[in-house]
């Protein structure tokens, strides 16, 4: 039941499809759009879409249903989705939703009977250092408080459109507390790029741009500096920043020496991992570093399209980011002929639509190409057969940032900084119980305690480092260092104070899990919601040592058998737990033994009111 | 002779299937004699466990009070209580029900069916009540080993048996966890 206020499907639905071609790949980004002008994607708008695509109504309707954000019912005038991260947990989201839905009249998760607006949760917004958060129509609104939803209420009560609303509501803070040597000044949009250019030899750009160099094919000064500047990197030791840390060079390398066709390059800005939030900071302020280093990694591995996949929570960037790109295409630092060497290679971003699997990257590749976001096999890897099966660079946004660096000042500068198997700098995102949660740049090897005393933690007991799917670690263990070496990690670090009840942690973890699961495989669809109905048992003080047992055993089932990471990391963080914290589960247990996670008598209700019994034998 | 392990079973909500197979283990079934005696069990009609059994197996899902009473005197007289075929582990057949009300299910059957005079929800005593929802028996009491199958079949259960008496780890090997 679309409302009035919007545009009836046909009319809204042609204009977002006379944008785009003609080609099934396009597919998640008409829906999206679809769901931005309409609050939902209806039946008319899958028809419509079926038809200009020339697919199935099935296939669109199978890609709506995977994304978080798309939905083929309305979501009233005024879509609302509280973040629930365990971090938006602490700042009081949940009483904060109940306060929002009594106001409304409206119940959580439901469309109020006016059409008028909807309330419900989702997976963390990547706003962790400012919550609680929200998205009202896309869009964040940061810190909220009582007042802050009195405000909402009455504005949505008049019917106030979004963009009428107070800008300070929308106020997204970088708080980038500590800078080191990767971003401590403003990056000089094209000084990378020329830097690696510069490298086939001492000439000045003028000189690339003479004719012997302007062809690609012939151009020796051309490819010196491509060589080059790989050399550079692989000086640098840079790896991947996403996590797994894979070398930077090695994948750029492959890439470049896989034969087939144009090439990729995608820049991962899904940041899906609950409490990480330091690719929205540096998109944010460092946009032309990052679009710099997807030029650069181009320029190296000889690809001409780059692919910015961001996730759907920062919607409210898509106008600076087109801004960015469409600027660095005036200056000549994109397009079909970059600094006049002949160079063609353009930008062009592509949207999720809320799918923490896409994080993963052939899920996030299936996404690009308009698909449900589910993991590719393993192998080819998307290095060799990546977007459209072309030899594909998938690099993190902090990754491609080093990298656009390393081309401007060299890989034994960046080396010098950091470990020896970990160089470079790391962004950290610290949010929980701390004074100053925010974005924090340090070199590897600085120690959790070091982290933790910067932000003004020294009480916390524990530290979740890299995310649900990482390592719960103990005030015993604070003086362990963030690095390959030791602490592999995204860079996020949420913090729990003395006073935290870590279970409600294990709670919000494993329904996390269960509801990214993409279904793909037993292991993880099963097993994530095994794990959410025993850590539920458990909570409702019915479980016994039995379900832990249960549930270490499910974990190591999951954990060698799941299709791809985010199976086999999900119960990480209940294994830790156990470990770690065996007392915040046996403060829970009643039973030394086992007892049944229902009200066996209860069970009996029904049959009682059918037959009208309530004899001796009809309780148990 | 060392004094023979005693073993008991029964079928809850189940169709005795998985009891049939036990049976056509066939002439094996005297070698296991030679060291086993079936204490309350269909297949010699007893009732109830006298004093403690060393091994229960469980036929069936969870579907009524009865079932309930019947598992947990099985649970407090067995060292060793496993649960046995699809329906004792998943709820099987039986759990198709779980999609309909309890209320749905019962008017289908004595209110709205063909032939039916006087019609009406039975409400003897007599009668165990039925559960709101089937449930598998490892719901309902802890369960020490799982023998799948529909049925499991009479190798399944000759070597989880003669395993398990002879003191080892009775997992299957793969070619009896086939079903294809």
């Amino acid at each position: 039941m679309p409302h009035a206020l919007l545009a009836p499907p046909q009319e809204a639905v042609q204009p977002i499809l006379d944008r785009h071609a003609r080609d099934p790949q396009e597919l998640l980004q008409i829906l999206v759009e679809v769901q931005h002008a309409l609050h939902c994607v209806p039946p008319e708008a899958v028809d419509l879409v079926a038809e200009y695509l020339d697919v199935t109504r099935a296939h669109v309707r199978g890609v709506v249903g995977f994304y978080a954000f798309l939905s083929p019912a309305y979501l009233g005038d005024y879509a609302i989705y509280l973040s629930d991260n365990i971090t938006d947990r602490m700042l009081g989201n949940r009483e904060l939703a109940e306060y929002l839905c009594s106001r409304l009249g409206v119940k959580l998760g439901k469309v109020r009977a006016d059409g008028r607006v909807s309330v419900r949760f989702t997976s963390c917004t990547g706003l962790c250092d400012q919550g609680p958060a929200a998205l009202v129509n896309g869009l964040p609104v940061t810190r909220l408080t009582r007042e802050r939803v009195d405000r909402m209420v009455e504005l949505i009560t008049a019917r106030k459109p979004v963009s009428a609303w107070p800008p300070e509501f929308f106020q997204v803070e970088d708080n980038f507390r500590r800078s080191d040597v990767l971003f401590r000044r403003p990056f000089e949009p094209g000084a990378a790029l020329k830097a690696a250019m510069l490298r086939g030899g001492d000439e000045t750009l003028k000189d690339i741009q003479q004719e012997e160099a302007l062809d690609p094919a012939s151009g020796t000064l051309w490819k010196r500096g491509a060589d080059e500047t790989l050399k550079e990197l692989y000086r640098s030791d840079l790896r991947g920043r996403g996590g797994a840390g894979f070398k930077a060079a090695i994948k750029w390398e492959t890439c470049r020496d896989t034969p087939g066709g144009d090439r990729y390059v995608v820049c991962n800005a899904d940041e899906g991992e609950p409490g990480t939030f330091k690719d929205r900071v540096v998109l944010t302020t460092y946009a032309d570093m990052v679009f710099e280093g997807m030029t650069v990694c181009g320029y190296v591995v000889d690809s001409s399209r780059g692919i910015l996949y961001i996730r759907q929570e920062y919607w409210y960037l898509k106008a600076h980011l087109e801004a960015v790109l469409a600027r660095r295409r005036e200056a000549g630092l994109l397009g079909r002929n970059i600094l006049g060497t002949g160079f063609a290679f353009d930008i062009e971003i592509h949207w999720g639509a809320g799918a923490y699997i896409c994080g993963m990257e052939s899920a996030m590749i299936e996404s690009i190409e308009g698909r449900r976001g589910k993991p590719r096999k393993r192998w080819p890897l998307p290095v060799v057969a990546g977007v459209e099966r072309a030899p594909t660079v998938v690099n993190n946004v902090e990754t491609f940032a080093a990298a656009g660096m390393i081309a401007l000042k060299g890989g034994a500068w960046f080396a010098a900084h950091g470990t020896m198997h970990s160089t470079g700098t790391k962004l950290f995102c610290v949010s929980g119980d701390c004074e100053r949660p925010g974005i924090y740049e340090y070199p590897f090897g600085v120690s959790v305690r070091e982290v933790l005393r910067d932000c003004g933690a020294c009480g916390a007991q524990a530290v979740q480092v890299s995310g649900p799917s990482g390592t719960t670690i103990t005030r015993s263990e604070f003086d362990r260092i963030l690095a390959f070496e030791d602490l592999a990690t995204v860079g996020t670090m949420m913090v729990f104070g003395p006073d935290r009840d870590l279970f409600e942690a294990v709670e919000n973890f494993s329904h996390f899990f269960q509801h990214e699961s993409c279904g793909l495989c037993t292991p993880c669809r099963v097993g994530t919601s095994l794990l959410v109905n025993l850590v539920d048992k458990v909570a409702a003080g019915k479980g016994g040592p039995m379900d832990l047992i249960e549930i270490q055993k499910l974990s190591q089932i999951m954990k060698t058998t799941a299709h791809c990471g985010l199976g086999q990391t999900a119960p990480n963080h209940l294994l830790d737990s156990i470990a770690k914290f065996r007392p915040v589960w046996e403060a829970r247990m009643m039973t030394r033994e086992f007892e049944p996670a229902f009200d066996l008598d209860a069970a009996l209700d029904e049959a009682r009111q059918l037959t009208g019994r309530d004899d001796a034998a009809a309780h148990l | 002779m060392a004094e023979k392990l005693k073993v008991a079973t029964c079928s809850l909500a189940g169709c005795f299937g998985c009891h049939m197979s036990l049976l056509d283990i066939d002439e094996r079934l005297l070698d296991l004699l030679e060291v086993i005696q079936f204490d309350r069990s269909p297949i010699n009609d007893l009732k109830q466990i006298e004093g403690m059994v060393d091994l229960g197996l469980i036929e069936g899902g969870v579907c009524n009070a009865e079932n309930v009473h019947v598992l947990r005197h099985f649970r407090e007289h067995c060292r060793i209580l496993v649960s046995v075929g699809e329906c004792a582990i998943t709820g099987g057949i039986p759990s198709m029900r779980n999609h309909f009300s309890l209320k749905e299910c019962l008017e289908e059957a004595y209110i709205r069916g063909v032939a039916l005079e006087n019609a009406q929800i039975p409400s003897d005593p007599e009668l165990p009540l039925l559960l709101d929802k089937l449930r598998p028996i490892h719901e309902v009491v802890k369960i020490d080993y799982h023998l799948p199958g529909c049925p499991p079949s009479a190798d399944a259960f000759w070597h989880f048996l003669t395993e398990l008496l002879a003191g080892r780890d009775p997992s299957l090997p793969l070619q009896l966890l086939r079903y294809d």
